[in-house]
């Protein structure tokens, strides 16, 4: 099919949710390659917690450098940027995005997919305590003038907070200040006054995508799973973050629902034969991501679902979640404090969202992905690990590699524990080489 | 001064040291046998900051918890926790597998940065009768209403405290915690005086080790220990050596073992340092009058510190250190941090860049608080702090 002329008419057999992916992605980074000769507000902004529906309703081009720093992985050049970051000085022990970053500035924004614009504006927030420590460069180095979003988490175990609750309205009103002032100091930046409406339309928007997002995660449920969590889902998170409230957005999560319902209808997987249902929990090797997942799906295993695209679209994975638009900044706040915390808590109480989503997708294994430069996601991970194993009896798999840096990924290793971690599995009574999973209809 | 009462005071700084050492070397937490009077159990808690007032006012002893030294066992954290994270959080987790931190009635963790984080999940999933909470101090003190917000994290805080002990509300009792703790911040803004003032006085392991007694002992008993110390330091009749004036920063979380202090001690004047900022954050005296819970809400946020660990726009980290450095009259900074930590790693590198614009020299120091060789590390030092005195002369 060609992939320049997609319409909302296109069939749902048509549409082809990677290339169309790669289209969009491509338009966004030509887009933010002329944005400053353009004069266009851009604001650097993280996947978590990050205000975007605020943002576009002033028209901010955004940026998303872990996005930047990703694609030098995917597009096999991160080391050069790494590297160039750890001659200038960067301890070989801290996040590899960062680093990636720093690497850019270095090389004036110069990246394999276009020039990177100047940003007018940087918002971070708390969810990941390296992305303060990560605008504070900006901030300090190129004097960005940068937002800080403070979003509470989750206490303790068992935490139970729902919408309106005296907890939640706590914290939704906190989170609603400090909205008010980002949006002074986007008057400031823009020049522009806030427009209520148009954030109403944004959140409009929104709401229609997490409406297909939810529905999209909740088809790999069913067996055997139409898309690979780990692979296709990258793709599929890379458009909820980039284009988050935009109608190219909606459109995208509208067509790649209904394909995926046509799949599922059809009985077909995303391996030929679903042996094993995977989880993964965190985050990607984007170097070597296609390989990691052949070494998996040559077992007939796939990743029916992960905790990264949860937490790396901010925890917008829950149909509750959806905007007032007849109040749309409080809603805002009040969904934003929500979301945040869901993303928060698949980290530092992992355990108690994995073991709900392993019941919900019926997985027969958990794998683990340690990474030395996230913190975020690796700190925890082998003492829940241990909670999966023994408290819940899942058999799990532990291997680590780095998000991007090429230097962490030991090929003969993984695939050595990938294997075992098969054989063990189908000797606990799981499926065997010739048996496949039965297909649940829709 | 004659001859014996200097002695006396010798002794009598000798016997405090003694007893903070004790203290400073001991991860293990008083027992419930062990508790000094009036308090019903203990609340650990995890650097940075923590309101200790409030843990005090219910009657727990605030337990500050900064890892297991250099001499601690590994036995189950190894399994446990990545190789590549910080050593006060894997040792942290083995104090807690290994039955040391047991007897805590709570732990309390804050969002300084995502290995803290987890460390209350890892609670939670290995010693779920203690109450392990994640305290989540603000990164915006910034925006109007951060006061509000962390007034109300607190009063959440107390009520669950005040749920375990079975006390009720009681804000007397809070304020009268903070009178104690006021004192004791007044006797260690003038420990930090002499510093500046006199070094010679009194070593950075000194002060470091007077300072750290507090984690292991309530604020009062604290408060008598130092009064007695600041007596002797000040009687104390030391020659001035000559020493390149340095601040040590680096030191907010994780702890440098004593050694690599006394390393520094051995050739350089520490005038300054953010060793142990959390048990000094709040470095103005806390309101003792009106609601309490907001006097210190208010002060979290108008009369705070600072730490590579905490953004607030009103505090550049550059001139947190540029402002120690001319405070104390130091010639130089000793920029150290914590393996794996990446707060600590990344303000390095940015202070050092500072300092080059600067013309200030520093030295580059990365360490773990299990570290046992220093010579190295020594060497390092001396060499630097040669090179300053050759510059200074
Ligand atoms: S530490 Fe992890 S979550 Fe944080 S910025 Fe780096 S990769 Fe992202
Ligand atoms: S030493 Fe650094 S990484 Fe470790 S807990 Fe403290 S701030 Fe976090």
């Amino acid at each position: 099919m060609s992939t320049e002329t997609l319409h909302p008419t296109q069939t749902a057999e048509d549409f082809d949710p990677r290339a169309e992916g790669q289209r969009l992605m491509k338009e966004w980074y030509a887009q933010l390659e002329t944005a400053n000769a353009r004069n266009a507000a851009v604001a650097n902004v993280f996947v978590m917690g990050n205000a975007v529906e605020i943002l576009r309703a002033f028209d901010f081009e955004l940026v998303f450098p872990e996005i930047n720093s990703l694609q030098t992985g995917v597009r096999k050049v991160s080391e050069e940027y790494i590297r160039l970051s750890e001659d200038y000085g960067m301890s070989p022990d801290v996040c590899s995005y960062v680093k990636a970053d720093v690497g850019l500035i270095l090389k004036e924004n110069e990246h394999p997919a276009g020039l990177i614009p100047k940003a007018s504006l940087a918002v971070a927030s708390n969810m990941c305590g390296t992305f303060i420590k990560w605008a504070e460069i900006w901030e300090r180095w190129l004097k960005t003038p940068t937002f800080v979003l403070d979003l509470p988490g989750q206490r303790a175990a068992g935490w139970q907070v729902r919408p309106g609750d005296a907890q939640h309205s706590a914290d939704a009103r906190w989170v609603e200040a400090q909205f008010q002032e980002l949006i002074t100091k986007c008057e400031r930046i823009t020049g522009k006054r806030f427009d209520m409406d148009k954030l109403a339309e944004v959140e409009e928007r929104v709401n229609k995508m997490v409406d297909h997002w939810n529905n999209v995660m909740a088809l790999n449920r069913i067996c055997p799973a139409p898309f690979n969590a780990m692979l296709d889902g990258l793709t599929y998170i890379g458009i909820m973050n980039v284009h988050r409230g935009t109608e190219e957005g909606v459109e995208y999560m509208r067509q790649l629902e209904e394909h995926l319902k046509a799949k599922v209808a059809r009985g077909e997987g995303r391996v030929a034969e679903e042996r094993f249902r995977l989880l993964f929990s965190g985050t990607p090797c984007y170097v070597s991501m296609r390989r990691l997942v052949e070494l998996f799906e040559t077992w007939g295993g796939v990743f029916a679902y992960s905790d990264y695209l949860t937490f790396a679209a901010g925890g917008m994975d829950a149909t509750e979640l959806r905007y007032d638009t007849s109040r749309p900044l409080e809603s805002l706040a009040e969904v934003t404090a929500m979301a945040a915390q869901r993303g928060l808590s698949n980290q530092f109480f992992a355990h108690e969202r994995l073991a709900q989503q392993i019941k919900d997708y019926e997985v027969d294994g958990v794998v683990f992905h340690g990474i030395k430069s996230c913190r975020f996601v690796s700190s925890g991970m082998a003492d829940t690990r241990d909670y999966i194993g023994k408290r819940l009896d899942v058999p799990t798999l532990y291997i680590e590699s780095d998000l991007i840096d090429p230097r962490y990924w030991s090929d003969a290793q993984i695939k050595n524990r990938v294997d075992a971690f098969f054989e063990a599995l189908q000797q606990r009574g799981g499926a065997g080489p010739a048996a496949f999973k039965t297909v649940a209809t829709v | 001064m004659n001859s014996k009462a200097l002695y006396d005071h010798e002794i009598e700084l000798t016997n405090v040291l003694d007893r903070c050492n004790a203290a400073a070397r001991d991860a293990a937490i008083p027992s419930q046998d062990e508790l000094p009077d009036g308090f019903s159990g203990t609340l650990g808690h995890f650097p940075v900051y923590f309101p200790e007032e409030i843990a005090h006012s219910v009657g727990l002893l605030p337990v500050n918890i900064l890892g297991g030294g250099n001499k601690l066992e590994m036995k189950y954290a190894d399994a446990r926790m990545g190789s590549f994270v910080c050593s006060i959080c894997r040792s942290t987790t083995e104090l807690g597998l290994n039955g040391t931190l047991q007897d805590l009635t709570g732990f309390v963790t804050h969002p300084i940065c995502d290995a803290a984080k987890h460390l209350a999940g890892i609670w939670s999933r290995n010693l779920p009768e203690q109450l392990a909470q994640i305290l989540y101090l603000p990164q915006n003190v910034n925006t109007p209403g951060a006061a509000r917000y962390i007034a109300a994290e607190y009063q959440r805080l107390r009520a669950d405290l005040e749920k375990r002990t079975s006390r009720s509300l009681d804000d007397e009792a809070l304020r009268a915690s903070i009178r104690i703790y006021n004192v004791n911040r007044r006797l260690l803004r003038e420990l930090y005086r002499i510093r500046r003032d006199e070094p010679w006085k009194v070593s950075c392991t000194e002060s470091y080790l007077l300072l750290r007694a507090r984690s292991r002992m309530p604020c009062e008993e604290h408060n008598a220990l130092l009064a007695r110390a600041l007596d002797a330091i000040r009687h104390r009749s030391l020659p001035a050596q000559d020493k390149p004036r340095v601040v040590f920063v680096g030191g907010f979380c994780e702890q440098p073992p004593l050694e690599m202090l006394e390393a520094i001690d051995e050739t350089c004047y520490v005038v300054d340092d953010d060793l142990l900022v959390g048990l000094r954050w709040l470095i103005e005296d806390v309101p003792e009058t009106g609601d309490p819970i907001w006097a210190l809400a208010e002060s979290y946020v108008e009369r705070s510190d600072a730490s590579p660990v905490q953004h607030d726009a009103r505090k550049s980290k550059e001139d947190y250190l540029m402002a120690m450095l001319k405070k104390s009259k130091a010639d130089a900074a000793i920029l150290t941090a914590a393996k794996f930590c990446e707060p600590g790693l990344d303000e390095q590198l940015a202070w050092s860049k500072h300092l080059d614009t600067e013309n200030i020299p520093y030295l580059i120091l990365e360490f773990e608080e299990k570290m046992t060789s220093f010579e190295q590390m020594a060497m390092q030092v001396e060499t630097f702090s040669e090179s300053l005195l050759f510059a200074l002369a």
